[in-house]
């Protein structure tokens, strides 16, 4: 009963999240109510006794990922109004797509797809350790083929962002760090009232010109 | 029918006590964290600190709470006002809710989960989002600044963290908190990933924001960074986060790395002392460590802050990783997967 209860107050709150992400004027808004909306997706996971999953979406995706969306969206400088304006004209096109996934959604659920295939009875090991079991035995190689690609994003992403742009003076640790006291510190022996001479052979009248 | 619903109230009420149980010490370790700080700083640079109201100065987190809640609560022309109240709020739930899992004695616990430190991980990861947001809601430069600063950082020494975490599980086979201090019985991990236990120490220094890397608050340069249009209560929810965060941190590496609730050693005295005094004394001795680092570190400029986590805690958390597990494999000392 408990259950049911928290399923309903999940998926309403998911759902009207869902909706806010897309009808929200303001874009961070947006981006907030998407975090609402992960949040209740880890809840309903949890429901389902797949606690390792819905750790992982809040780690990775609320913990991670949404906090760099936010942090790109926060710092756009955005004109509402003129974000508002081409809603008329996209309105057809968002539909059909809609129309589409709706359409995909209804017969996956109505087809043969989901025939038969009921949520697996809990087995007697835990969620963690048997997502371990066949990610690097049965899946091995696709797993390794996830963090390939993966590598090949990353790469890409900072090879965009590398720039080398000449003349900008930069702090080089390692060449700090390998200075040696020989060629950094001179200890010059000064006789005594040598720096005192010195002050007064400047003239006042040459430091006015 | 009235069975169940009698069996779920009683439930329910056991809960709320246990949560009242942590959560009001707590708020009380919390408020002499602040008076604690200030008298430690204070002896380390030869002053006194606060020393007049009530005897030693006891009396003065009262005095602080009782001034701060008749202030006015300011809320900024200019300011996203839902947001605005929603950011200190959510600071301070991220700061309770994680004690949840936080285990005190041998099955003093209030949820003793599976993943209990994959929840402690995806709590503390959402720290980041009370800044931000109340930099970005205050609609102000000072507050806008801080809290980019905080998200770049906090997200920066997350990665390293999690690293140094699956060093500890490699070691122990489980993601269960109490199975973690249990498997420390023989040897606290504190010792043989010492360089580890240092690495994250340094982490949850710069995923607190505390000094020497409290660029989000920078009140030299920022003022007090993103917090610096808060007053009032919704100021003092922040200062409350931050400091429960502090302790929150401090358990967290007791769990891992110090033995939780075990004694130093398994021997008479030692182990006649119950669980949950060592746990606290651990926290505090952590705490301590954070006041001192505090009184004795200048703050890091910002590039050497990011350069710290990303080239040289990150690399070097992962070559633990891999030599620990390299170790452990070679030596047969793998643990056997537990239930957990």
């Amino acid at each position: 009963m408990i259950e049911a209860l928290f399923f309903y107050m999940f998926s309403a709150v998911m759902l009207g999240a869902g909706l806010m992400v897309v009808v929200s004027r303001n874009p961070v808004f947006s981006v907030l109510f998407l975090i609402l909306a992960f949040f209740n997706a880890a809840g309903l996971f949890v429901l389902i006794g797949a606690e390792f999953i819905a750790m992982l979406l809040v780690v990775v995706y609320v913990g991670a990922v949404a906090v760099l969306f936010l942090f790109v969206v926060m710092m756009l400088d955005i004109n509402f109004a003129e974000m508002r304006a081409g809603f008329q004209k996209y309105l057809p096109l968002g539909l059909v797509v809609g129309g589409i996934l709706v359409f995909e959604l209804v017969a996956a659920i109505y087809g043969d797809a989901f025939k038969g295939a009921s949520l697996p009875a809990m087995p007697e090991i835990s969620n963690t350790r048997a997502l371990g079991n066949v990610l690097y035995t049965k899946y091995m190689y696709l797993f390794q083929v996830a963090g390939l690609i993966l590598l090949v994003a990353m790469i890409g992403a900072i090879s965009l962002t590398m720039r080398k742009r000449p003349g900008v003076r930069r702090q080089v640790i390692a060449e700090q760090n390998a200075r040696s006291r020989a060629e950094s510190v001179e200890v010059v022996e000064v006789p005594v009232g040598a720096a005192a001479r010195t002050v007064h052979t400047v003239q006042p009248s040459k430091r006015e010109g | 029918m009235d069975l169940i619903t009698n069996s779920y109230v009683v439930e329910l009420a056991l809960t709320v006590g246990k949560i009242m149980l942590v959560v009001g010490p707590l708020l009380i370790a919390v408020a002499y964290l602040t008076l604690a700080e200030r008298r430690v700083i204070g002896f380390m640079q030869l002053r006194k600190g606060p020393n007049v109201v009530g005897p030693f100065g006891m009396f003065q987190p009262f005095a602080d709470a009782l001034k701060l809640m008749v202030k006015e609560t300011i809320l900024p022309a200019g300011a996203n006002k839902a947001v605005f109240i929603l950011a200190p709020m959510l600071t301070f739930i991220l700061a309770l809710v994680a004690w949840a899992v936080i285990p005190f004695g041998e099955g003093l616990v209030i949820a003793d989960i599976n993943v209990g430190i994959l929840y402690l991980f995806a709590i503390s990861s959402l720290g980041v989002y009370g800044v931000i947001m109340a930099g970005w809601a205050s609609n102000s430069k000072y507050a806008f600044l801080g809290a980019l600063r905080s998200a770049a950082q906090m997200v920066s020494y997350e990665v390293s963290m999690g690293l140094v975490i699956i060093n500890v599980l490699i070691c122990v086979g489980s993601l269960n908190l109490s199975a973690i201090v249990e498997a420390q019985r023989d040897v606290w991990f504190a010792l043989p990933l010492l360089p580890m236990f240092f690495v994250f120490f340094i982490s949850t220094l710069a995923e607190t924001n505390r000094a020497p890397f409290d660029l989000p608050e920078g009140e030299s340069e920022l003022v007090a960074g993103y917090f610096v249009e808060y007053s009032s209560m919704s100021f003092a929810l922040f200062f409350l986060g931050e400091y429960a965060n502090m302790i929150l941190m401090s358990g967290m590496t007791t769990v891992l790395f110090l033995g939780g609730w075990l004694p130093p050693f398994d021997i008479w005295p030692l182990n006649i002392v119950p669980g949950p005094v060592w746990f606290i004394l651990k926290v505090m001795l952590l705490l301590f460590v954070f006041l001192w680092v505090r009184a004795t570190t200048p703050r890091y400029r910002y590039d050497q802050l990011m350069r710290l986590g990303w080239k040289i805690f990150l690399p070097f958390s992962l070559l633990w990783v891999v030599l620990t597990s390299g170790f452990l494999l070679y030596t047969g000392n793998l643990p056997a997967v537990m239930a957990g």
